[in-house]
């Protein structure tokens, strides 16, 4: 599974990451968490706002730090 | 000028803390609380004069009408007024955030024409939850919904510039004139700088990977939220910010009851008051690539005035530096040519130039 956070690095998208990787450790899945920080990569990805997090090319949540719970949700 | 920041992102983010309960219930419990800890903020807020003159001078015993009593008496009074001001505003900015989201506001202004689109961003600029290191994607999500340049800076220049911290510190520390002069100008200036640079056609100074750029559909993300969801994510603003400013609240409040206390006026007067013609100008060029968060600014702001330091000239500075910043414009550098960074930042200077005189002729 790939796991791509998207985010030119400030505050909110450091918790996105730390957030993240906690729930994968918690669920225990076998996953590559990706820092993408390019703004051209991450418009590709139809990406406007950010944090955003995408799970296996699907796009999860923009614009917001999501709660570890929900990240469980997309990755269980 | 300690909370100055040379880089990274001191905006604080409620956006970026939504609360999600899947569970609607408990609607009757979260608004009896909500409106019962207003009731009680209202009853300690009516208090507070009387509680702090009882402190200094019964409890404390500090002889009325002296330097050390009014200085005692103002930190005691402002200290706790602000910061519950700070907090009630915060959680209702919080709430009023969760009604709108940066997709919505791009949705909404990509059907709008000039004029009347710079109004809409302006305001739009105030309540859709913005971070300055977002500045660039939505930068990117603008122009690929088809928003037109001008509309898109007047959007750029309001987010930060009208900011909810400095609105209630100013209120708090100088009274609602003050807060409402730069509200009103905040906006204006926005307004206007906007739909100048729209004027100029200056699509091209974009740079060409942004022209070029071909994203796929824009993402929307609706989520439905109840209103306990709602209340959940004006408290969680309330923890982010009040959390990180509280600091910089008291600090400024101490240096200001010292001011209030000890020095005398007209001290700043000879170098920031209202003969100094140069002044205006000055405070600008001086604040461009200052960066600093509102709350940090405030007190500055507070103990320059105290020193005799004319209004529009103090208000032209912290305009500059909260709207206009170095690391703003690195990071804007990489979706402008530096040709476009360098109209931004002469016309919205421009403007702030025109307000300090203004107030300083009219105040």
């Amino acid at each position: 599974m790939e796991i791509k956070v998207c985010g030119p690095g400030c505050a909110s998208c450091e918790k996105t990451q730390k957030i993240v990787e906690a729930a994968v450790a918690a669920k225990g899945v076998d996953a590559a968490v990706v820092k993408v920080k390019d703004f051209q990569e991450i418009a590709q990805l139809g990406i406007f706002s950010t944090p955003a997090v995408v799970v296996d090319g699907q796009v999860k949540c923009v614009g917001r730090v999501p709660k570890q719970n929900e990240v469980e949700d997309w990755i269980g | 000028m300690e909370p100055l920041q040379s880089s990274g992102c001191g905006c604080t983010k409620p956006a970026a803390s939504q609360a999600f309960t899947k569970n609607n219930g408990h609607w009757g419990k979260v608004g009896i609380l909500t409106l019962l800890s207003f009731g009680l903020w209202l009853v300690i807020y009516n208090h507070l004069e009387p509680f702090s003159s009882y402190l200094t001078y019964s409890l404390f015993a500090v002889k009325k009408g002296s330097q050390l009593g009014d200085a005692v008496q103002f930190f005691l009074y402002d200290t706790p007024k602000v910061m519950m001001l700070l907090t009630l505003i915060v959680f209702v900015i919080g709430i009023l955030r969760s009604f709108f989201t940066q997709e919505r506001t791009r949705q909404y202004l990509a059907g709008k024409r000039e004029s009347a689109g710079n109004v809409m961003a302006a305001m739009l600029g105030i309540v859709t939850p913005f971070c300055s290191c977002s500045a660039v994607p939505l930068f990117l999500g603008f122009v690929q919904a088809g928003v037109p340049l001008g509309v898109t800076f007047s959007f750029l220049i309001a987010a930060p510039m009208v900011n909810e911290i400095a609105l209630v510190l100013l209120y708090g520390l100088l009274g609602w004139k003050v807060a409402a002069l730069y509200l009103v100008t905040g906006l204006l200036i926005a307004m206007v700088a906007g739909w100048v640079i729209g004027r100029l056609k200056l699509e091209t100074w974009i740079e060409d990977w942004v022209q070029e750029l071909r994203a796929g559909e824009a993402l929307v993300f609706e989520r439905k939220l109840t209103w306990p969801d709602r209340i959940d994510q004006g408290k969680e603003a309330v923890r982010d910010i009040v959390g990180k400013v509280w600091v910089y609240v008291v600090a400024g409040i101490a240096v200001g009851a010292f001011i209030h206390g000890y020095v005398p006026e007209a001290f700043m007067a000879s170098i920031m008051g209202k003969d100094a013609w140069w002044s205006v100008p000055a405070a600008v060029v001086v604040g461009i690539p200052m960066y600093s968060n509102a709350a940090g600014i405030v007190p500055v702001v507070e103990a320059l005035l105290g020193k005799g330091a004319a209004l529009g000239t103090v208000l032209a500075f912290m305009m500059s530096v909260i709207a206009l910043s170095l690391p703003e414009m690195i990071i804007l550098r990489k979706v402008l040519k530096p040709k476009l960074i360098a109209v931004f930042v002469f016309v919205v200077g421009s403007g702030i130039v025109f307000t300090g005189y203004l107030f300083n002729i009219i105040v």
